[in-house]
């Protein structure tokens, strides 16, 4: 079971939390909403819960709770550019199929 | 696949459902967009890395050019290309001669409340300019942050009155912007230091722009900031350094002429090169040429300062009064915030320095200062945050008031209240029998109506008529967390009310806005003429009512049949003028009315006092007096 971080999106997480000046990772995770069944979670971590599975990469704690791992285990978490849009990437290999926009997808 | 942002815990959206807002710094000189992404607060830059987008438009051949690719045809095609529009927001065509002798471009002649300026694409009104850079500041945002806004905050200057802010809304809404709040500008600068989370105590802001110039005298306690009080002067900025030194420039090339709209503009380009080299050299060799124009010479950085001095004590002596106005001593003052680009300029910093007696905080880039400070609490009304981590509280720039008789402004809400507020006043009417009221509302610290400016008129009309003085009509002023104002008056006796959604005179209806404003100056003109009108109709109304009350007590026994029938017949005909629509003809008949009851009135006079002191004497009076 792993969650890893590309170099740039490793830099990325730790300038960000820098700037935001508390938080201890970065939580990853799956809810069920959008168009295809399910959406990602990226969020800033302050508290780490019972079920919560913590993995470290590049010197950052990756924060995924049980149920999430299911489904995204073996993802790898990318910072990328497009255009002027830049933003996180899940490179999820239990990805079947995604909405048009890649925001919400199936396993 | 789609780009995602770091949210704060808990705060994941649903796909397609990203809370994405901006703060926009609408500057008179110019203009940027910012949006926290991932927890950070950052400028959004354009395709070409440009964080800061020029406030110029151009109205060219093949179409609208906004930001640097106008700027560079501002030499050659003047009077198309558009500067310091921030400046005409919610101005009067009156307000203009003060304006005009320094603008480029033509104003179109026209009787219209807004000013409109002479374009190759027709006559074009300050919103619609300024909606122009809006728009392209949002599209920008879209790229940059890949799906639709929810909203944005929009910073104004502190200075700015009920018209302007109403106007800076108009524009946003021809941009098709959701606006989430208009934040003072100095405020967002202390939100964009995080001096909220600081020291308790008074902030001061020093907000030197291209073309406006703020003080703000801000105080923080338990986590909020209160506006103590703001001062400065909406005309008055980097430009006009640039102008001092364009005017030494020209002076010094001893040209005779009067410069063109381009050699103008290319004077002053030149006069802020050489500003802003000034910052870090201390002396600049500048070259103009423009057809039969050419000089060169040196301006050294004392010189400049010699230039400007005039202009920054300006600025200091508006931070003493505002000190004052707040009732802090200098002393008080925790931290000074520089914001504005023309701060940058080092005589600036110094003069300002010495005054506070601190050195003033320059950290971030103050051209950018106020967007991130705008991001910031954008993001905070969107929903991203868990709590409502910032409340701000802000002030009225300019006292709010209403015209009472005799044309004088009487406040209701005075300057330095903070915002949102409600305040209720009682009035009572001037006649027998008056059943309407106008309510005339005005801004501005003048006793007479005529120096203030006006925000809007609306008349309660329909309650029943009372001796003067009986009716208790009051007024309702309230201003919302924008700082926008809404109106409402009721006669307390009979319920009767009249609740107006106040525009300011130079704001729009929403269907004007559909049509573009273009014709705003015929709606200026039929309201005028139908209040006019119905100001007559409301004075005819009047003297019908007191008339026939009078014929009936003592008609009969004070006049004559043939002057009876005189009186019904100027009566008659006012009546049928009233139901007509010009006023001037009701306005007539009312005279008519009046000569015709001039003796009738006389002997009701002396009859009056007759049955006053019948059977009293002239010495109970006496009496009564002394008692």
């Amino acid at each position: 079971m792993a969650i890893t971080l590309t170099e740039p999106a490793a830099e990325r997480i730790k300038s960000f939390l820098e700037n935001r000046g508390k938080g201890i990772g970065l939580r990853l995770g799956v809810k069920t909403m959008g168009c295809s069944g399910m959406g990602y979670v990226i969020e800033f971590v302050d508290e780490i819960n019972a079920d919560d599975e913590v993995f470290e990469d590049k010197d950052i704690k990756v924060i995924v709770d049980k149920k999430s791992l299911v489904y995204l285990d073996g993802t790898e978490v990318d910072f990328a550019r497009e255009g002027l849009n830049e933003g996180f990437k899940f490179n999820n290999p239990k990805e079947k199929d995604s909405c048009g926009c890649g925001e919400s997808f199936t396993v | 696949m789609a780009l995602l942002q770091i949210s704060e815990p808990g705060q994941t959206t649903a796909p397609h459902q990203h809370k994405l807002a901006v703060g926009i710094d609408l500057g008179t000189t110019n203009s940027l967009v910012a949006s926290v992404r991932s927890g950070e607060a950052q400028t959004l830059a354009d395709i070409n890395g440009d964080h800061i987008l020029p406030s110029v438009v151009r109205y060219a051949e093949q179409g609208i050019e906004v930001g640097q690719a106008a700027i560079e045809h501002a030499v050659i095609d003047p009077s198309n290309t558009i500067v310091s529009i921030k400046r005409l927001m919610g101005r009067a065509a009156t307000d203009l001669k003060s304006l005009r002798q320094s603008s480029p471009y033509e104003f179109s002649i026209s009787e219209s409340v807004v000013p409109k300026i002479k374009t190759r694409a027709g006559d074009v009104s300050a919103v619609e300019v300024s909606s122009e850079i809006l728009k392209s500041l949002k599209t920008r945002a879209i790229e940059t942050l890949g799906d639709e806004l929810v909203g944005a905050v929009i910073t104004v200057p502190a200075y700015f009155d009920d018209a302007q802010r109403q106007a800076t809304k108009d524009a946003a809404r021809l941009a098709e912007l959701n606006v989430l709040r208009l934040l003072n500008e100095p405020t967002a600068a202390a939100v964009a230091y995080g001096l909220d989370t600081g020291q308790e105590g008074v902030i001061a802001i020093y907000d030197l722009g291209g073309g406006t110039f703020d003080v703000s005298i801000l105080r923080l306690k338990q986590g909020v900031f209160e506006v103590l009080a703001t001062g400065g002067d909406s005309a008055l900025g980097g430009d006009d350094f640039d102008h001092a030194i364009a005017d030494w420039m020209l002076q010094q090339s001893g040209c005779k002429k009067i410069p063109t709209p381009s050699l103008v503009r290319l004077l002053m380009r030149e006069a802020r090169s050489a500003k802003e080299q000034l910052a870090s050299v201390t002396e600049v060799n500048v070259k103009v040429e423009l057809d039969d124009f050419a000089w060169q010479g040196e301006l050294t950085r004392s010189q400049m300062q010699a230039l400007i001095e005039p202009l920054i004590k300006k600025t200091i002596m508006a931070c003493r009064r505002s000190l004052r106005d707040a009732d802090v001593a200098v002393e008080d003052v925790l931290e000074v915030v520089m914001v504005g680009g023309s701060t940058r300029t080092l005589a600036v910093r110094e003069m300002v320095g010495e005054f506070f007696r601190r050195e003033p905080l320059v950290s971030i880039d103050p051209d950018k200062v106020v967007a991130i400070g705008a991001a910031l609490q954008a993001d905070v009304l969107a929903g991203n945050k868990p709590d409502d981590e910032m409340l701000l509280l802000d002030v009225i720039p300019l006292s709010l008031g209403i015209e009472t008789m005799g044309g004088l402004a009487e406040k209701i809400i005075y300057r330095n209240t903070p915002i949102p507020v409600a305040k209720a006043q009682d009035f009572t009417t001037y006649k027998d029998g008056q059943t309407a009221m106008a309510v005339h509302v005005v801004q501005g610290e003048r006793e007479l109506v005529d120096d203030c400016r006006s925000l809007a008129r609306f008349d309660l009309r329909g309650f029943p008529p009372h001796v003067a003085g009986a009716a208790r009509i009051r007024v309702t002023y309230q201003v919302d967390a924008d700082g926008l104002l809404t109106v409402s008056a009721c006669e307390e006796n009979s319920g009767v009310e009249a609740s107006v959604d106040v525009k300011p005179s130079y704001g729009l209806t929403d269907s004007e806005i559909e049509t573009m404003l273009r014709d705003s100056m015929d709606h200026a003109e039929d309201d005028m003429h139908s209040r006019m009108l119905r100001e007559q109709q409301v004075e005819a109304d009047r003297v019908v009512e007191a008339l026939d009350a009078a014929l009936q007590v003592d008609g009969d026994e004070l006049l004559s049949e043939d002057e009876k029938a005189n009186i019904a017949q100027a009566r008659n005909q006012l009546i049928e003028a009233k139901a007509g629509d010009d006023s001037e003809i009701i306005k007539a008949a009312i005279k008519q009315v009046e000569d015709a009851c001039a003796d009738y009135v006389a002997r009701r006079m002396n009859s009056n006092i007759r049955n006053a002191m019948q059977g009293h004497s002239v010495e109970e009076y006496a009496g009564n007096e002394q008692e």
